[in-house]
């Protein structure tokens, strides 16, 4: 909420600077966001009147005035705005002011005519106006005073960011609450002199539904001129607070919805079928908005209507034909109190958002409305005359918001705040805020006020208690807690581990959107449905991840097409696959996946320079399986995916379950990603990971180890793993060592087979190896692989 | 005899002179050998008379050894320059880089999650996570935010339909645990949440880190206490921190966090508050007995006052150029 700092200080004033006054509201919970100048900086700029206002004899457009500004002499001025004419009070910068952006006033000639000073616009002078040509003063403007003075445009627009349980602070008159408990002083409303109803015509009111209007105030004024333009005081204050000047009733409603913080609403009494009923719609009527929109009122929610049709959404929005017009000429004025229950959500689900909602749904206070009734019927009859009937109030007092009572505690606000305040300080806090207060021994008793919707629990009294005395005022102290050990399972895994090998291993961690680009992940995951967000900030960003891969691949593309081609990336996140089993039905499932590309080191003076392939990839991941200390436990099988290359393509599986799976991407998915080249990926199921076997420490044999190497020929579609896995079935115990050191094919081996050459190491812990023993292992060895995959020991 | 001091001054001036060692094996074998002139000099005591033999014999021996020292020490010598030269040979280009893996680097996000776990893990408090798809009851209900609670259209929620939604706070997870475990509590959980908005100071998806303390006599100066602590370690710095009287549904007394900033502008760090009754009674903890604080903070916002990172939407790009900078 904006408001101005001198309407402000006209109710309460304390001697403080702006700055103070700032924080001082900040720091009881008013945040504030912004404060600001009215005007731009300027001086040497008076009152003047046009006294002779003439045609320039060499240019159309121009004038030549006479301009009197309550000193002895005239001034000439040459003036362009079509505006100026005689008669009118202007705003004057003499020769020697400035006005913002530091213009020096000089005596000049314009086309031969002398001009010792300028007639200003509001754009010239840094005020936030719109208007065409020169500004106009008020014909009661006194000639020769300062402008500054005159306007009070030393004044500054304070901005407060109000959270939702303030809607007290939605006024001047609240604020200026507030900003009297915290400086201890009392607040001075404006007065006025009340209206005495001089008509009698009056509108009956029926009040259908009273649990969500419990009071309704109407009175008719008539005779009313709409065309009479708003004070420059009023429009003033209404341009500090944000709202443009419109016509004098729309001002005089804004301007008692500013001081007071009571929406008010003016019906075109010419357009009223009868009584008002103040009901729920039925679900089938139409309504059209003031700003042209029509809208079928919904049936729950609570309309102002004739005998006829509805006229406004209650609290919210007035209808277009019964509102005030520039031919109106008599009107009824609405002050009410609508519950925020019945306006809450309202306006929101038709797309709305008013000034009215916005302070209904949070609270008015419901003993406002006769206050801010007779307030609002003098302006109009003080700006734009006419007579004014009896206030018809229609009210259901067992629906209308009492005092709370509260009971505060001395234990409990000593428990939750850890610090004592004295009774006498709580007392006076409570009483302040305008609280009555009852004091016992070890309790208040408390009734709070009517306008603060906020107060409804202890908790409530506790927070204004602490907020007022400050909570930088209460201490800081370290909290206590007793000491009890959490549970610790060395077989977890921690996931910090797992991030800090990938690191290690030249890994950068990415972090990408949970959502992605539908088509992209289509081709990932080709006809698997994935969670849509019906009103995502893009379509590229609508689709839940599948997986990993979509987001990392978009990474890898990013970073290619900005010259960085040696990518290697991990990222850690939920999966969402949805899941009618599952919570929320959707599977989130926290996975691990990495991609790798370019080359698999930077280049270097001593180094092979390669692209990666499959098996960088897959080493990084078998270190990281290397973590679990199960490393047996984990096989890898051929597998496909529609992302991956056929015949580089892995599931990943623990004990017998597939937890992952790795593989090259599939070449045409390079082009969609813009991928530069090979790229590998995998993802993984953490939780599948993250567990690991306990070592158990086996005694090193005192007895020499020995080394046999075989190499065998079998057909290329033998899997070497199968091969490994036959040979530790065989080898059992006294195999200690078993390592595939190369793989070949080409001269010498038979196309469509290929050698293996693989290391034995053989040892006992109870008896140092014979030959004899040895040779037979290794016959063993060699016959059951060529009795399993036809295997021929290589020449 | 003269002949031997001949013999002997002969070889030394030739092993002397030699520069290389087989030429010094060719002096061992002329001098020394079965057939060397020393040798030879042995085979002329047959014709010496008794008395002269000690003489004699004791003067080849001792020319023997001269002989020998002389060949031993010119060996050394020369090993040693040769051993010299090749380390000369050997000697590389020490400057040029070694055969190394690069390091990588977490995400700056992780970075300042990991700080604040220990941070908090070294007071006891556990890490807990939850699902980022979150119904109504955990992301709002629970915590205090009926359905028409203005709140909730402060929180620009992404829907799936009205009951599940893409959690807009880590908060839920408070009430996950809560309704799994009994106090004292102490948790703290990290994770994504999201927002439907996007501009230059805000992204749809970033992190929040959620503390939760609840226990017997839990209270407000505490609140201020660990949270003061907890800055003062975060920046490594003696900041000046505020607390503001706030609003949250959910907390009560409410408070945000402010820390003054190099500029001297005050900067919204944290927001907290004593955990509202009505929350701790929807998890079936009683307020009467139990009290409990909470409080979140936005993980980029202290990443970027952290690191000097100007750019939000930089977190989520990936630009390898911006990650390797977090080593």
């Amino acid at each position: 909420m904006k408001f101005s700092e001198s309407w402000l200080r006209e109710w309460v004033n304390p001697s403080i600077s702006r700055e103070e006054l700032s924080h001082q509201i900040t720091m009881a919970g008013l945040e504030v966001d912004g404060i600001e100048g009215v005007a731009g900086e300027f001086s040497g700029v008076v009152v003047g009147e046009v006294v002779e206002c003439g045609q320039h004899p060499d240019a159309d457009k121009l004038r030549v005035t006479k301009i009197n500004v309550g000193e002895d002499e005239l001034i000439d001025i040459v003036c362009g705005a079509s505006n100026c004419r005689l008669g009118i009070k202007v705003a004057v910068a003499m020769v020697g002011a400035v006005l913002p952006g530091d213009f020096k006033i000089k005596k000049a000639k314009l086309r031969g005519e002398p001009s010792f000073g300028m007639l200003c616009s509001y754009g010239e002078l840094g005020i936030d106006v719109e208007s065409d040509g020169i500004l106009e003063l008020p014909v009661d403007a006194p000639i020769g005073a300062d402008l500054r003075d005159y306007l009070s445009l030393n004044d500054a627009v304070i901005d407060v960011d109000l959270t939702a349980n303030r809607a007290d602070c939605l006024g001047m008159a609240g604020l200026a609450r507030e900003v009297g408990v915290l400086n201890r002083q009392s607040v001075t409303e404006p007065s006025w002199e009340a209206v005495t109803p001089t008509i009698d015509d009056a509108i009956k009111i029926d009040l259908q539904a009273p649990a969500s209007c419990a009071r309704y105030l109407g009175r008719v004024v008539k005779n009313v001129n709409v065309k009479a333009e708003s004070p420059l005081w009023m429009q003033e204050k209404l341009r500090r607070s944000g709202i443009r000047s419109i016509d004098p009733i729309v001002d005089i409603t804004n301007y008692v919805l500013i001081e007071f913080g009571q929406p008010m609403h003016a019906f075109d009494l010419a357009q009223l079928a009868g009584d008002i009923q103040v009901r729920m719609g039925t679900g089938s009527e139409k309504l059209t908005l003031l700003d042209g929109n029509e809208i079928t009122v919904p049936a729950d929610t609570l309309v102002i209507s004739d005998q006829k049709q509805p006229l406004a959404l209650a609290g919210v929005f007035g209808g277009e034909f019964s509102g005030v017009n520039t031919d109106t000429q008599d009107i009824m004025l609405e002050c009410a109190f609508f519950a925020p229950l019945a306006i809450l959500g309202k306006a929101r689900r038709l797309g709305l958002h008013t000034d009215s909602s916005h302070r209904f749904e949070r609270g008015v206070d419901p003993e406002l409305q006769h206050k801010v009734m007779d307030r609002a019927t003098r302006l109009v009859l003080d700006i734009c005359g006419g007579e004014a009937g009896p206030v018809v109030e229609a009210k259901s007092e067992e629906h209308l918001p009492k005092p709370v009572e509260i009971v505060l505690r001395r234990s409990k606000l000593d428990r939750i705040l850890g610090h004592h305040i004295s009774d006498a300080e709580v007392t006076e806090i409570l009483e302040r805020l305008g609280f009555a207060v009852t004091v016992n021994a070890d309790t208040w008793e408390v009734t709070t006020a009517t306008y603060r919707f906020d107060m409804a629990i202890e908790e409530d009294l506790i927070e204004e208690v602490a907020r007022i005395y400050g909570y930088n005022n209460i201490p800081n102290t370290a909290p206590v807690a007793s000491l009890s050990m959490p549970d610790h399972k060395e077989s977890d895994i921690s996931l910090k581990r797992v991030r800090s090998m990938l690191v290690a291993r030249g890994f950068q961690e990415a972090v990408t959107y949970s959502f992605v680009d539908p088509k992209l992940q289509n081709l990932v995951h080709p006809g698997e449905e994935a969670m849509t967000l019906p009103n995502p900030i893009s379509v590229e960003m609508s689709a839940m991840r599948l997986s990993m891969f979509t987001g990392l691949l978009g990474a890898v593309g990013y970073n290619q097409s900005r010259q960085q081609n040696r990518v290697r990336l991990f990222e850690t996140g939920l999966r969402f696959v949805p899941d009618n089993t599952a919570e929320s039905n959707v599977r989130q499932q926290a996975m691990l996946g990495a991609v790798i590309s370019g080359n698999q080191n930077d280049e270097h003076w001593s180094m092979e320079s390669k692209t990666v392939d499959f098996f960088d990839l897959k080493g990084d991941l078998e270190a990281i399986i290397g973590l679990t200390v199960s490393d047996v436990e984990f096989t890898f099988r051929s597998a496909t995916h529609p992302a991956l290359h056929p015949g580089q393509c892995a599931e990943i599986l623990r004990n017998d379950r597939v937890i992952g799976i790795i593989g090259a991407v599939h070449p045409s998915l390079e082009k969609p990603f813009g991928l530069n080249g090979k790229t590998i990926v995998f993802e993984l199921e953490l939780d599948a990971l993250l567990h690991a076997g306990l070592p158990l420490a086996q005694t090193v044999s005192k007895f020499p180890a020995n080394r046999r190497d075989i190499a065998i020929v079998v057909d290329d579609n033998v899997s070497a793993g199968d091969v490994v896995k036959m040979i530790r079935k065989v080898g059992q115990n006294q195999l200690v060592g078993l390592n595939l050191f190369d793989v070949y094919q080409g001269k010498g081996v038979e196309p469509g087979k290929k050698s293996l050459a693989i290391a034995l190491t053989l040892q006992d812990n109870t008896r140092t190896l014979e030959e004899k023993e040895i040779a037979e292992m290794v016959d063993s060895v060699v016959s059951a692989l060529k009795s399993e995959f036809n295997a021929l020991l290589r020449d | 005899m003269s002949q031997l001091t001949e013999i002997v001054e002969q070889a030394l001036a030739a092993i002397e002179g030699t520069e290389d060692l087989k030429t010094l094996d060719e002096l061992r074998v002329d001098y020394l050998g079965k057939k060397g002139k020393i040798t030879d000099m042995m085979k002329m005591m047959g014709k010496l008379s008794p008395a002269e033999k000690p003489a004699f014999g004791q003067a080849v021996n001792q020319a023997k050894q001269a002989v020998q020292k002389q060949l031993s020490e010119r060996i050394d010598n020369l090993k040693a320059k040769e051993l010299e030269a090749q380390l000369v040979a050997e000697s590389i280009d020490v400057s040029l880089p070694g055969r190394r893996i690069d390091n990588g680097g977490l995400h700056p996000v992780t970075r300042t999650i990991e700080r604040i776990e220990t941070f908090f893990g070294e007071l006891g408090f556990s890490v807990k996570e939850g699902p980022e798809i979150e119904d109504d009851f955990h992301n709002f209900d629970a915590l205090n935010i009926s359905e028409h609670h203005p709140a909730r259209a402060d929180h620009d929620t992404f829907y799936f339909n009205p009951k599940v939604m893409l959690r807009t706070q880590t908060s839920g997870v408070q009430i996950r645990t809560m309704e799994n475990e009994k106090p004292p509590l102490r948790i703290i959980s990290p994770g994504r949440v999201y927002r439907n908005d996007y501009d230059q100071t805000h992204t749809p998806m970033f992190h929040q880190v959620e503390g939760l303390l609840v226990a017997e006599n839990v209270n407000f100066a505490e609140l201020k206490g660990i949270l003061h602590d907890f800055l003062r370690n975060f920046f490594e710095e003696d900041l000046e921190v505020r607390f503001r009287p706030s609003y949250f549904p959910f907390t009560e007394p409410s408070a945000e966090v402010d820390v003054m900033g190099k500029n001297g502008k005050w900067l919204e760090v944290l927001g907290c508050g004593m955990v509202h009754p009505n929350v701790l009674r929807s998890v079936g903890i009683d307020p009467e007995k139990y009290s409990g604080f909470a409080f979140g903070m936005g993980v980029e916002r202290l990443s970027m006052l952290r690191y000097g990172v100007n750019d939000l939407r930089s977190f989520f790009e990936n630009d390898l150029r911006f990650l390797k900078q977090f080593k």
